[in-house]
């Protein structure tokens, strides 16, 4: 198989005005002032490539997979699973069949929690995830341990919003069956040491299981070197569509799960009597599957990787350090979370006694797109015993201007409450 | 767009009127609204089957409480069968700024909390 071609060459340095031309929606006006899209931790804008590429799959390609012998159902199966090959090797796993389609990081970690928890937790186990988690790498836990008679341990956050290595090292116990964790907070923008989390869950035999949601669109990924056991993430947060999500897995683990959800598919031989699973990934694929989406991913990911996943760092590190330093400045405006030099590109914070809401509507009144509320983390914000945030995050098409643009509207929003 | 915080909004939420709680009232409600955390609770003072004194607590965004803080002062002297009939639109006169679909449920939620007081509905419990 061949992989599908990188829509630039990498070896030129992209700009953010030409990659913003990729983006059409980032043209239009909001309110009378243009677009300024600071919502990506929420979900991303599509590249034209992204659209094209599905859209060129329904004009020319579409029909059910692993299924006819017609003309068209090999081209779908084949379009399908270079798809999976293309991802495998974006994130470095040794093999395509350990790239499970799901619908979101949500689905992927409930089908670990499900699967793998059902058939190796039980009494007397305990399972650890930390305070920073978003709420779908903590409810499938205290879902799986009711279910199993596990016990549910947290890791706590330090005021900085960091992981607390100490408790950590005292929670580590051999009792720990599965330490799941993810890899960048979605509220604090904390970057987690994956690689060391991961070897210190080894060394007390349990598996990690990574929540990859946000890290992935945003950070170099290699699940061999971070020998992660479970990863999980979701195409629409990094260029691709909704709808389409990934669960990578250890092959060894992967073969001794059963099944998450039965249908078509994912069977090899179904009786009256009973049933004989599929080889994988289709034991875990149940049902016609998201073909269209996993053709979208396929070409985000070649348009991140056309960009370079360096760059996209680099470039996020930039605005986020400078966003750091114009939000500093506004009196009245706390930062959550740790310095710029650790953290992903996302910034969340209070202005004074201004509910998330109003300031988010207020930004909005100027073309500023923010999320307020709890993100689904509503552990961190009784944390740091707040209701709710705003926050701005950050993408390979965000300017320094629009930074700016976010510090205007929030001194706007200052003398409208008298603050 | 601006209309959206006009000055009585700012006002209302910066100076609530009938902020806070009665030595003993007849009715008492308090909801929130789950998607934001907004809060709620109206209390209210009865003569016969009208209004005397309505008082309310809550946090929230500044559309949630000032519609609060506006309608405890349109509630004195209603009847319990006035209030029963009150709907969005009077809220939305009374707030008088537009409300888009996202932040109805802010501008709507005293009226949801007085109306199941009036009803008499169970407390939500906590």
């Amino acid at each position: 198989m061949t992989l599908p071609q990188s829509f630039k060459a990498s070896a030129i340095m992209p700009t953010v005005a030409e990659i913003r031309k990729d983006f059409p929606i980032l043209e239009q006006q909001v309110h009378g002032h243009p677009l300024a899209y600071l919502d990506s931790t929420a979900s991303s804008q599509k590249p034209i490539q992204v659209i094209e590429a599905m859209n060129r799959y329904y004009r020319t390609t579409h029909a059910n997979v692993h299924r006819g012998v017609h003309y068209l159902s090999e081209a779908a199966t084949t379009a399908y699973e270079n798809a999976r090959l293309n991802i495998a090797r974006f994130i470095n796993a040794p093999s395509p069949k350990q790239i499970i389609y799901t619908r979101n990081t949500t689905e992927s970690l409930n089908l670990v929690a499900y699967s793998w928890g059902r058939a190796n937790l039980g009494p007397g186990d305990e399972v650890l995830i930390t305070e920073m988690e978003h709420h779908s790498n903590i409810v499938p836990w205290q879902l799986i341990c009711e279910i199993t008679g596990a016990t549910l341990r947290y890791v706590p956050i330090t005021s900085r919003g960091e992981l607390d290595m100490e408790a950590l090292d005292s929670l580590l116990t051999e009792k720990i069956r599965v330490f799941a964790f993810t890899a960048m907070s979605n509220v604090l923008g904390t970057i987690n040491p994956v690689e060391e989390l991961v070897a210190r869950a080894h060394a007390v035999g349990a598996i990690a299981v990574v929540d990859g949601a946000q890290s992935v669109p945003h950070l170099p990924t290699d699940v061999q070197a971070m020998d992660m056991d479970f990863l999980a993430f979701s195409s629409h947060k990094m260029l691709g569509p909704t709808g389409m999500g990934i669960l990578y897995g250890k092959r060894e683990l992967l073969e001794a799960m059963p099944p998450f959800m039965g249908g078509g598919d994912m069977i090899r031989e179904v009786k009256m009597e009973g049933s004989r699973w599929n080889e994988l990934p289709y034991k875990f694929e149940a049902g016609t599957p998201a073909i269209a989406e996993a053709v979208g991913l396929s070409a985000a990911v070649d348009y991140l990787r056309g960009i370079g996943m360096d760059w996209i760092a680099d470039h996020e590190r930039r605005i986020t350090a400078y966003a750091w330093e114009r939000l500093s400045e506004v009196e009245g405006l706390r930062i959550l979370g740790p310095g710029p030099e650790r953290r992903g590109g996302l910034i969340s914070f209070v202005l004074g006694d201004v509910h998330p809401h109003d300031v988010a509507a207020i930004l909005d009144m100027d073309g500023i797109a923010v999320r307020a509320g709890h993100h689904c983390a509503q552990p961190i914000h009784d944390h740091y015993c707040i209701p709710a945030t705003t926050r701005a995050s950050f993408y390979i098409y965000n300017t320094e201007e629009e930074v700016d643009r976010l510090v205007m509207a929030l001194y706007k929003a200052k003398a409208m409450f008298d603050l | 767009m601006d209309d959206l915080y006009r000055e009585n909004i700012i006002d209302h939420y910066r100076h609530p009127r009938n902020k806070g709680h009665l030595e003993d009232p007849d009715i008492h409600y308090h909801d929130v609204n789950p998607f934001c955390g907004d809060e709620i609770t109206i209390e209210l003072k009865l003569d016969g089957d009208r209004i005397a004194k309505a008082v309310f607590d809550g946090k929230g965004c500044a559309i949630s409480q000032a519609a609060a803080s506006m309608l405890t002062e349109e509630l004195e002297g209603m009847t319990l069968e006035e209030v029963k009939h009150l709907d969005k639109q009077f809220i939305l006169d009374m707030l008088g700024i537009p409300i888009g679909p996202v932040r109805l449920k802010c501008a709507l939620l005293s009226l949801k909390v007085l109306k199941a007081g009036v009803y008499g509905l169970d407390e939500w419990p906590e």
